[in-house]
């Protein structure tokens, strides 16, 4: 039981994963180690990937931020509307992602309200790389508050009530008390936010208008080179996503480990 | 009175916690909040502390309304029901904790932390986690940091509740001499009447939000003034009648209550001074307490509990025996009052 139940596992995986990567890796190196570094430093790759790497930044800093006011205002304190503020944290993750992207061109594009006020402000949104550092933020949202909200009402209230009664003042009791305990779930969140932000397509499809050079993504660009026949550009920078997922991965893995212990 | 609260109400939502509570603490004195649990105890205790703030009423600490005061410039020690001892903190720094806030140099925070890590006899275990921790000394501990600060007040949240039977009796002996020893002003919450019983100085009884009774742990034995309080502290039997042999009942008595030192048993053969006047009853149960039995023993619908020595002649279950209740506390609306058996009024001009 036990070697069949492995040898179905590692077949799936082998089948689903990691044949794959191998062909990705193959055909990014199709034509040679030369082509494949021309490829991936190639103008618009180096954008798709300066692009990439601003979204998700953006949206750990913002959501890292949001994630820990929303989580420590959900558990510690009681008022109105908490259900309701609870739910719409999560509400990006049960919203399609392209959704997502033509509710954000719904909101800031042309057909908007909002339109001419942002247009008369200079401002850009939809179809430019505002746009897309939004909905990256929009659909990663819930990924560190997430992480944080059960870890909190785990701990309960006692020990920054403890505090608090010694004179101890908020931020102080959140350095001393409250922070120590999320930093593992936080940076847990902190690997998944980026993991998403770097992959997301679809949100940012839809509001990017795919402009080279201006609002594509890794994620775009791959999928333009492929329409384009591109395949071993294509495969490359593909290939440069999978090294940033592969790290992510092992960062992911040291935060589990460092946790548990 | 060093700690003084004048009528204090407090809502959560349509559940009222506390009902226009008023009592005085002198300063010095080592209190029990007891009550069952909602009864609105550790609301109260939470109230004084500054954790949650009263609908309407004053709480005073040494003269000063304290209501806006924030708990942290209360200047009281809490020690909280599972402690909430800082995880990530070793035994030191949770017992520094209060110092290093209020900013004290190096050289003192060691000093006196070293001094109270002597005092509650934890030496050796100052850089131990809470996790590698006993629950005695984490209260140890906990206790320790409640009062580095110096308080005025100390309040402990059922302070023996997370603790194992054995070293709950040590503990509760420990605490007391402890608390004599600084001399510090202190309220503990409880639901164990024993504990308030042994350890403090005076107890509040609570009920639904109310204060029943405040008086010394004697006062409150002997002289429950309402039939919460009898039914509530000692081992009592409630009968709703008021019909009982040999007993003459004040007209507005509701009920009678009976605690087992008020109830003699004696087998059938036994010499026994009102044998004359005692009832029948069959043994029901019997239950072996170590320094005495408990016995069970029913008469018609009614279930007596009471005590026999162990050197007095076994009884057997099943046996008929002679059952003489000397007195009971006999409640109406608003009072209770202990009644005598009559035959114990005839005097002794019966006996032959």
């Amino acid at each position: 039981m036990k070697i069949l139940l492995i040898t179905v596992s590692v077949l799936y995986i082998g089948l689903l994963l990691v044949l794959p990567l191998i062909f990705v890796l193959i055909q990014a190196f199709g034509n040679g180690l030369q082509d494949y570094l021309a490829n991936i430093t190639d103008e618009y790759t180096v954008k798709a990937v300066e692009l990439t790497l601003l979204a998700t930044v953006t949206a750990l800093l913002v959501n890292t931020i949001f994630g820990l006011f929303a989580a420590w205002a959900v558990t510690k304190f009681q008022f109105r509307g908490k259900k309701v503020v609870t739910t719409m944290i999560d509400l990006p993750l049960s919203i399609s992602p392209v959704i997502a992207g033509l509710i954000f061109i719904l909101t800031f594009g042309r057909s908007s309200p909002l339109f001419d006020y942002f247009n008369q402000m200079n401002l850009k949104i939809a179809y430019a790389v505002p746009g897309v550092l939004l909905v990256t933020v929009f659909v990663t949202f819930p990924f560190i508050s997430r992480e944080i909200i059960p870890v909190l009402l785990a701990q309960g209230k006692d020990e920054e009530e403890a505090a608090a009664l010694m004179g101890a003042g908020g931020f102080e009791i959140f350095r001393k008390i409250t922070f120590p305990h999320i930093k593992w779930a936080m940076l847990y969140g902190v690997v998944l936010c980026t993991a998403r932000a770097m992959g997301e397509f679809g949100a940012v499809s839809v509001i990017s208008g795919n402009l080279r050079g201006k609002t594509n993504t890794i994620p775009l660009h791959v999928q333009i080179l492929y329409n384009e026949f591109k395949y071993a550009p294509a495969f490359a920078v593909s290939s440069v996503l999978v090294v940033m997922a592969i790290i992510i991965l092992v960062v992911r893995s040291i935060v589990e480990y460092r946790w548990k212990k | 009175m060093y700690v003084e609260l004048e009528n204090i109400n407090k809502h959560f939502g349509d559940f009222q916690a506390a009902k226009d509570i008023s009592f005085g603490i002198e300063k010095g004195k080592l209190i029990a909040l007891l009550g069952p649990s909602g009864s609105g105890k550790t609301t109260i205790l939470r109230m004084i502390a500054g954790l949650e703030t009263p609908d309407s009423g004053n709480i005073k600490i040494d003269g000063k309304i304290v209501n806006q005061i924030s708990a942290g410039r209360r200047k009281i020690g809490f020690v909280f029901q599972n402690y909430a001892l800082f995880r990530y903190m070793t035994v030191f720094e949770n017992i520094a904790f209060g110092l290093k806030v209020e900013k004290k140099s190096k050289k003192e925070i060691k000093e006196r932390v070293t001094e109270l890590i002597e005092l509650v006899g934890l030496k050796g275990m100052e850089n131990r986690y809470p996790n590698q921790l006993s629950g005695g000394q984490k209260q140890r501990v906990a206790f320790a940091r409640a009062l580095a600060p110096n308080p005025q007040l100390l309040l402990l949240d059922e302070p023996f509740a997370a603790i194992d039977a054995k070293v709950r009796l040590e503990l509760r002996t420990w605490l007391r001499e402890m608390i004599d020893r600084v001399g510090i002003t202190s309220i503990f919450v409880t639901h164990d009447q024993d504990e308030a019983i042994e350890v403090a100085d005076e107890i509040i009884v609570t009920n639904k939000g109310r204060i029943e009774q405040i008086g010394s742990p004697e006062e409150i034995y002997r002289n429950p003034k309402t039939a919460f309080v009898a039914q509530f502290i000692g081992q009592t039997a409630v009968i709703l009648e008021k019909k009982l042999e040999t007993f003459t009942f004040p007209e507005d008595t509701k009920g009678i209550i009976i605690r087992p030192e008020f109830v003699s048993v004696t087998k059938k053969d036994e010499p026994m001074r009102y044998a004359a006047s005692a009832l029948r009853g069959t043994v029901e149960n019997i239950k072996f307490c170590g320094n005495n039995l408990e016995l069970k023993v029913r008469r018609g619908s009614h279930v007596f509990t009471a005590y026999r020595h162990l050197e007095d002649a076994p009884v057997k279950k099943g046996e008929e025996v002679n059952l003489f209740i000397y007195r009971v506390f006999a409640y109406r609306d608003g009072g209770i009052s202990l009644v005598e058996n009559d035959t114990l009024r005839a005097g002794d001009s019966f006996i032959i």
